[in-house]
C-alpha cells in the first residue's frame, strides 16, 4: 500500500507527469495516424456491404467508436473523481476537467451519427427509446459537469463538486449499456460485446476495432494536451512552469 | 477511524444508496420505458387501451396486402407465438419487407385491428455480406427440407 502510494505520488506529481505526457503523446501520434488511415480504408473499401442495409451501415465506423468513447471517457472521469474525493490527488482534478468536454463531443457525435443512420434505416431521426434517451442524458450530464466547473470560482472546490456529480452520474453508464437488453428498444442489441462470437462478419469487424483504437488514441492525445494546459494553470506560480514558458518564448523568438 | 477511511465509507455508502434508488426508480418506470409490446403481450391484454402504444414484431411472409390506388397496406405481425393484423396508410421505411422486424405506433380498433400512425423498421444486430446471408439462408432451407 505504502509503495503504491509512493508511486502514485511520484507520477501524480504535476511536473513529472507533464514531461511524461509530452513523451507519451509523441509516441502515440504515429499509431493514431496509422490506425485512422487503415481503419478508414477498411471501413470504406475493404468491408463488404451489408445484406440488409447495403452501404448505409458504414456510418457504424464513426457511430460505434464515438458511442464507445462517450462511455469510456466517463469511466475515466469516474476513476479520477474517486481519486479526487478520497485522496485529493491534484492530478486527478485536472484529468477530470480535461476529460469532460471531450466526452461531451464523443456523445454528441454518437447521437448525431445515430440520427443520420436512423433516418434511412428505421425511418425516423429520433425515438424516445431507452438506449437513445439514456445516451442523451449522458450528454446533459457532461454539460452539467462542464457548467459546474465554470460556475465555481475556486478550482479545487469546483473539482470536488464536479467529482461528486461525476460519481452520481455514473449510474447512467450501466443503464446505457444494458438498456437494449433490459427493455424492448428500437435500437438493436449488442453486436460486438455479446457473449460468444460477435455476430458480424470478420471483414466488417476488423475495421470497426481498428477505428475504435484510432478514436481511443485520439482521445488520449487530446486529453494529455488538455491535461498539460491544466497543469500549467495549476502550477503557474512555480519556477519550473515559468522556466518552461520563458524557454518556449525564446525558442519562438529565435526562429 | 481515520478521516480518509471515513471518507471512503461515506462515498461507498452514497454510491450504494444511489444504486438502490436508481434500481427502484427503474423498476417503477419499467412499463413506461417499454418501447413496444409484442403481439403476445397484446393478446394477454398488457397493452394500454386508453393511449396510443407501439407494437413490435416480424412481418409475416405473404401477409402484406396493398390497398389499390392508395398508400394503405395491411400486414400481420408475429412474435412466433401470436399474430396481430396491422393497417397503415403512409410511406413505409426502406427496410420494410416480409420477414423484417418492425415497430408500429397506434392503437387497436373495436375489431382488434391495429391501426398504425407510424411504422419504423427495426434491424437486427447481425452484419454480413449478401453472399454470406444467401449461403446461410440456403443451408437453413436445406436443414428444413431434411
Amino acid at each position: 500500500m505504502m509503495m503504491m502510494m509512493n508511486l502514485l505520488h511520484k507520477y501524480a506529481s504535476l511536473k513529472n507527469f507533464y514531461f511524461l505526457s509530452v513523451k507519451l503523446s509523441r509516441w502515440l501520434v504515429l499509431p493514431f495516424v496509422f490506425t485512422l488511415v487503415y481503419g478508414l480504408i477498411g471501413a470504406l473499401w475493404i468491408a463488404p456491404q451489408d445484406y440488409q442495409q447495403g452501404e448505409s451501415f458504414r456510418i457504424m465506423y464513426v457511430h460505434v467508436p464515438s458511442a464507445w468513447l462517450s462511455m469510456f471517457v466517463y469511466m475515466n472521469m469516474f476513476g479520477a473523481a474517486i481519486l479526487t474525493l478520497i485522496w485529493r490527488v491534484k492530478l486527478s482534478e485536472i484529468v477530470l476537467r480535461a476529460c469532460a468536454p471531450l466526452g461531451a463531443i464523443f456523445t454528441f457525435l454518437a447521437l448525431i451519427t445515430g440520427s443520420i443512420w436512423g433516418k434511412p434505416m428505421w425511418g425516423t431521426w429520433w425515438v424516445w427509446d431507452a438506449r437513445l434517451t439514456s445516451e442523451l442524458l449522458l450528454l446533459f450530464i457532461y454539460f452539467g459537469i462542464i457548467a459546474l466547473f465554470q460556475a465555481i470560482e475556486d478550482r479545487r472546490m469546483a473539482a470536488k463538486a464536479c467529482a461528486l456529480m461525476t460519481v452520481v452520474g455514473a449510474v447512467n453508464i450501466p443503464i446505457i449499456h444494458y438498456s437494449v437488453q433490459w427493455w424492448s428498444t428500437l435500437h438493436q442489441g449488442p453486436t460486438v460485446s455479446k457473449i460468444g462470437t460477435p455476430s458480424i462478419h470478420l471483414d466488417m469487424l476488423i475495421p470497426l476495432i481498428v477505428m475504435s483504437v484510432a478514436f481511443t488514441l485520439y482521445f488520449i492525445i487530446m486529453c494529455l494536451a488538455r491535461i498539460r494546459i491544466g497543469i500549467r494553470e495549476y502550477d503557474k506560480n512555480s519556477t519550473w512552469v515559468k522556466n518552461l514558458v520563458t524557454s518556449t518564448l525564446q525558442k519562438e523568438h529565435n526562429q | 477511524m481515520s478521516p480518509r477511511k471515513k471518507k471512503m465509507l461515506t462515498l461507498a455508502l452514497a454510491i450504494a444508496g444511489l444504486g438502490l434508488a436508481t434500481a427502484l426508480i427503474l423498476t417503477a418506470f419499467e412499463k413506461n420505458l417499454m418501447y413496444f409490446y409484442s403481439p403476445s403481450e397484446i393478446a394477454e391484454g398488457k397493452a394500454p387501451d386508453n393511449r396510443p402504444f407501439r407494437i413490435g414484431g416480424m412481418v409475416v411472409k405473404g401477409s402484406v396486402i396493398r390497398e389499390k390506388d392508395t398508400l394503405g397496406v395491411w400486414f400481420n405481425l408475429t412474435d412466433y407465438a401470436h399474430e396481430r393484423m396491422v393497417y397503415y396508410k403512409g410511406i413505409l421505411p426502406d427496410l420494410f419487407r416480409e420477414g423484417q422486424g418492425i415497430v408500429a405506433k397506434g392503437g387497436l380498433n373495436e375489431t382488434g385491428l391495429f391501426v398504425a400512425t407510424e411504422v419504423l423498421a427495426k434491424h437486427d444486430e447481425n452484419y454480413m455480406p449478401p453472399e454470406v446471408a444467401d449461403a446461410l439462408k440456403k443451408s437453413q432451407e436445406y436443414q428444413n427440407s431434411k
